[in-house]
Order: C-alpha cells, then structure tokens, then sequence
C-alpha cells in the first residue's frame, strides 16, 4: 500500500465524527434521496445514489465503528478499505456529485449526505484520488492566489477599465473601511460588469468600502476538492487582509461556494472566530434597500425567475434577500417549480466545473435545470452566482435554448437611481 | 420447560441485551464528538434540531411525487407497527407486568385487525421495493434483509398468538421478539432511535444557517 492511500485512509478515519456515526447508523437504504439528485434523475443510473456514493467511508465506519466490522476485522472475515474502493469511487465524489445539498434536505432519518460526501473527498483528496482538473485549480489558488491564475495585476486592468467606465474611484487597501470587498476569478475575468455594478451600487449607497490588493479572491478550492490545510490556507490570507485594513465586514460575492468557504466553513477552518463580520453581497444589497439608502427606479417588463445558487440559498441561508431585490425590479418575477431551498443544481458545483472529464455527465445533468425552466415558460433567468452563470450559459447553448442569465447585482445596478437619476 | 426458559431467563437476557446494546451505541456515536462551529449563526441551532426531528416525518415534495411506492409503503408499515406494539391489549399487559407496572388504554379489536394489515402490506411492499427497485437492490446488504425478515417473524407469530388460545403459539411469538431484541442494537433497527440524532445534527447545522431543513 502507497504512503498517500495509507494518508487517505488516515484523514478518512479523522472525518468519522458524531455526526457520521449517526448518519451511517440512521440509515436504513431507502434510496428516497436517489429522487433528490439530478446526476441520478437524469441518467437512471443507481450509481449515482447519493449515499452509494459514500460507500468507502461507510466501510471504514462499519469495519472501525461497528460489533460485526470489529468482530470480521478480528476473524479476518471484512475486506478493509483499498485502494481499488478510492479508485473506483472517484468519479463518483467528485463528477456526480455538486455539493449542491438537496439530498440532504429529503433523508427521512435527516442525513446530512452532502456533508458526508465534503467529508469523504478529504480523505480521497489526501490519498491522491481527485481529478486532475481540481487538483489543479488548488495548486494555482495556493501558488498563483487564485484557481484561474488572477493576479493583482489582472485586477487591476480591470479596475482600471470600471474606473474609465463608471467614472467612479475603486478604493484599493483604504484602511479603516467599513467593508473589504471580495471578487471570484470568473467575475474578474469573465464578468467585470459585477464590479462595475457593486462600485457604482456603493457610490450611490454611500457605502465606505475598499478591496484588499493582497487577498480579494474569494473562491476556494480547498474546501471543493477536500483539502482542509489547503482551505484553511486559503481563509486565512482573507482573514489577515481584513484584520490589516481593520474592516468591520468582508462582502463575500456572488459566488456560491465562496460564501460557503468564507461565511460558514471559514471559522471552522482556520478554528478561530472572526472579529469581523461576514456578509453575502445580496444580503447587503437587501440591507442598504431596507435602510433606504439603494434607491432602484423603475421596473423590467420581461417576465423573469431565479436560479437559486445552491451554496447561497440551500446550504447558506440567504433565501429572501435576492427574492426581495428581484421583486423591486421585476414587474413579472415568476418562480420555478422546486424554487428556493429545494431549487435544482446547474450541475456545476462543488467543482464539477473545473473537473473536464465530468462534462458530458455535467451536460446531462443539465437537462433538469432545462425542465425546470421550460415548465416556467420564462426566457429570462436571474441568478447570482458567477460559477452557475457559466454552466447555466454552456448548459443553454448546448441545448439550443432561448435564455438569457443575468446577474442580479448587475440587475440591480441597471436600476440604480444615482442622483435623482435612474442610470 | 422450554416455555419457562423463554418466559424468563432469556426474557431478561434479551431486554439486557437490548438496553445495554442501545445504550452503547448511542454513546458510542456521542463520544465520537463534534467540533463546535466557530461560525457565526443565523439562526437557533436548538430550534434547528428540534424542528428538523419533527419535520422530517414529513417528505419533501421531490419525494412524494417521485417516491411514492416507499413512501406510502413506509408510513403503513411504521404507524401499524407503533399502534401493534403499544396499542395491542397482549403487549399492554405484558409491558405493565414484566416491565413498566403501568397499563393504558387499548386499541379496539377492529383498530388492531387494521393496523396489522397496515404493518404486513407496508413491510410487505417496503421489502418487494427493496428486491425489485434497481436503487435499494444495490444499496441493500444482509443487515436489511435479516432486520425484514425478523420483524415479519415477530409480527406473523403475534398474529397466530392472537387468541391466547394456544400456550405455545405465544412462545414462539415471544421467542422471536426476544431474538428481535438481542438482534436490534447490532443492526440497522437501531434507526428506531439514531434517527433523532442524525436529524437532530442536521437541523442543528441547518438551523444556524437559518435554513428550515
């Protein structure tokens, strides 16, 4: 057996807390949860059963945890965890599965699969078994500071073109703000509009903001691939940029997984309380409207609904804020079907975007988002998060479909009445 | 002879076994600990938890129109299982003289004649899904099947024991729920308490997040 497998097995081990006992001994194999995941609905595939998905750990459990494990593993007669399981199950953890938490919501003995699944891939991530894609993405957020290889220097070229564009200052490393702002890569490179729209949103706010040149990525690849130092790693570089600038809040963006990471997963990794305050950018936006101080003119005819990001809403909590947002602009929002805590996956999530060799079953995958959306009969979908926005294009285009994403901040912007003015 | 020792001796060291084996894994699974979460919450873990131990009773919509055979299936065979064993008069009297000394009100004849037949077609049908259905034929191991066929053997047995008519009919009914005891803390039946828990950890966890789960 190879060191890592034995490492593998070791950090597996660590993860069997509470918790895990519970949810292994609680489960009874009803498979109801096979009805809640979209790689499983949309392919028939037993496989893709979310907690068939846990089996390695559940191994280790029962061999480790339980009389009859204990008592096989003394006779000689259970077979211990193998290489060939983490092997076999790769593609299980991590292409077929987003993280995205909607199985966890229907277990009739409350199964927190998803969290058994976060847990399981640090295990299969320190013995070696995650894709290549993701493994990647990890090595350039530690090395380079972000998954897509942004540096400072490719921030601020697109700085400088919000600047030229809105013709607003964008505060870098202004000490004693109130708020330090924090961008995915796929924002900076694939949608400046959003920071064009949240510096323009704060002008008009009044809101005494600034972005940290040393940490402004949010994304984090530790916590998608299982890498708890990597994460921890990760959290910690936005933590000290924070507490250097001594601001009171970090504004985690769009982007759903970062929420995850720096809201809920952050404390926990770094295991030290924050003495700042950590805020999703819908919730602020939600909070300056209800102050008064966004001030929104007029309203979109063009009938519109919202894909809700799992990490913002499901498994993050911030469910009415862009509900609010979207109603103060839309004149028609119309919700899907499995709206809310209960929305479906773009597919994408948990890294299954940075996983190529996930694609064709990402794709398939997509078809549930596609009946989602054509039961609704809108064209145009809402959404706030810079990961979904991608798959949910590449998932459109795939399918030939008629529909147009926007982000809800960029929305909001569009909106804004700067000066008595509506932009 | 036999009816003595199953009347007594192995009476007791069935419901010992039963009540030490729970108790160990229920604090087996506590002394596994939880760290504390450091984050900052939204809501009430408390409420979380208790909320997530009473609304799981219910299924979510993606459930029940998608997994309605396991789903109607479960209710029938859980309610007619709950109201047999503590709403039958036998088993009434039985708590009240060998364990608790507490008696309470019986279920009519009817009540009990209908609750069976909601714990037969519900296990019945639970345990064809788990055969026949490609999802719970690959999630299943021995531990569901000797678990199905025990509690079928309990329920079976009960009803021939039905009558009180014939000595031996309640021995073997009492026999098979004794080997029902000794089997339950080292099986999958131990869901009938650990799924407070597992909810519980759930809703907690749900719950500072200010998520209804």
């Amino acid at each position: 057996m190879s060191e890592p497998f034995d490492q593998g097995v070791q950090v597996l081990r660590q993860q069997i807390d509470a918790g895990i006992s519970a949810y292994f001994s609680s489960c009874v194999h009803c498979g109801l949860c096979a009805e809640a995941c979209l790689f499983y609905t949309e392919t028939d595939n037993p496989r893709y059963t979310p907690i068939h998905k846990l089996e390695p750990m559940k191994k280790l459990w029962r061999r480790e945890h339980t009389f009859w494990g204990k008592l096989g593993a003394l006779l000689g007669l259970s077979e211990p965890l193998t290489e060939a399981d983490f092997s076999e199950w790769e593609t299980l953890v991590y292409d077929s599965c987003t993280l995205c938490g909607r199985c966890s919501m229907v277990c009739p003995v409350g199964n927190d699969i998803t969290d058994m699944i976060r847990k399981q891939r640090e295990g299969f991530s320190a013995a070696g078994y995650a894709p290549e894609g993701m493994k990647e993405a990890t090595r350039r957020a530690l090395e380079i500071g972000s998954p897509m290889g942004v540096t400072y220097a490719t921030l601020k070229a697109a700085l400088a073109h919000v600047e030229k564009d809105t013709g607003l200052n964008v505060p870098v490393d202004r000490q004693g703000a109130d708020y330090m702002t924090l961008f995915s890569s796929m924002e900076v490179v694939n949608f400046p509009e959003y920071i064009a729209a949240i510096t323009r949103i704060f002008h008009a706010a009044g809101v005494s903001w600034t972005i940290s040149s040393e940490a402004f990525e949010a994304t984090n690849s530790g916590i998608q691939i299982g890498n708890k130092d990597a994460a921890a790693e990760l959290v910690n570089r936005v933590v000290t940029a924070a507490e250097k600038l001594g601001v009171k809040s970090v504004i985690s963006p769009e982007c759903g997984h970062a929420y995850m990471a720096i809201r809920w997963e952050g404390p926990n990794l770094i295991d030290r309380a924050y003495p700042f305050e950590v805020v999703h950018i819908l919730e602020l936006l939600d909070q300056l409207k209800a102050e008064g101080r966004l001030r929104l003119a007029s309203k979109e005819n063009t009938p519109m609904t919202l894909h809700d990001p799992c990490q913002i809403v499901r498994r993050g909590g911030v469910i009415q804020p862009p509900r609010e947002l979207l109603n103060s602009v839309a004149e028609h929002f119309i919700e899907m079907k499995d709206h809310g805590v209960m929305n479906w996956c773009c597919g994408g999530g948990g890294g299954v975007s940075a996983n190529e060799r996930a694609e064709p079953l990402r794709l398939q995958a997509f078809n549930r988002k596609k009946q989602q959306l054509d039961e609704s009969g809108v064209d145009t979908m809402v959404t706030a998060c810079a990961n979904c926005r991608i798959i949910l294009e590449e998932g459109i285009e795939h399918n030939e479909m008629d529909t147009a994403v926007i982000s809800l901040t960029e929305l909001i912007a569009d909106h804004l009445l700067e000066g008595g003015k509506e932009n | 002879m036999i009816g003595q020792f199953i009347d007594g001796p192995l009476w007791t060291f069935s419901l010992t076994v039963f009540l030490i084996g729970v108790v160990w894994r229920i604090a087996a699974i506590l002394m596994a600990g939880k760290r504390p979460d450091l984050a900052t919450p939204k809501g009430s873990a408390g409420a979380g938890a208790l909320r997530a131990v009473f609304s799981r009773f219910l299924p979510e919509r993606t459930v029940t129109t998608q997994g309605r055979l396991p789903l109607i299936a479960g209710y029938l065979f859980h309610l007619g299982l709950f109201a047999l064993l503590f709403f039958a008069q036998p088993h009434i009297d039985f708590i009240a003289e060998k364990i608790t000394g507490l008696s309470w009100p019986a279920m009519p004849h009817w009540a009990f004649i209908v609750a069976a037949e909601f714990a037969f077609a519900g296990l019945i049908l639970l345990w064809l899904h788990r055969i026949l259905h490609p999802v719970t034929r690959l999630l299943s191991d021995l531990d569901d099947h000797i678990g199905a066929v025990l509690v079928f053997l309990v329920m079976l047995t009960g009803c021939l024991a039905l009558a009180q008519a014939f000595e031996p009919l309640r021995l073997i009914h009492l026999l098979s729920a004794e080997l029902l005891l000794i089997y339950f803390p080292f099986s999958k039946l131990m869901h009938a308490f650990t799924f407070v828990m597992s909810r519980s950890y759930t809703g907690a966890t749900m719950g500072r997040k200010g998520v209804n789960a």
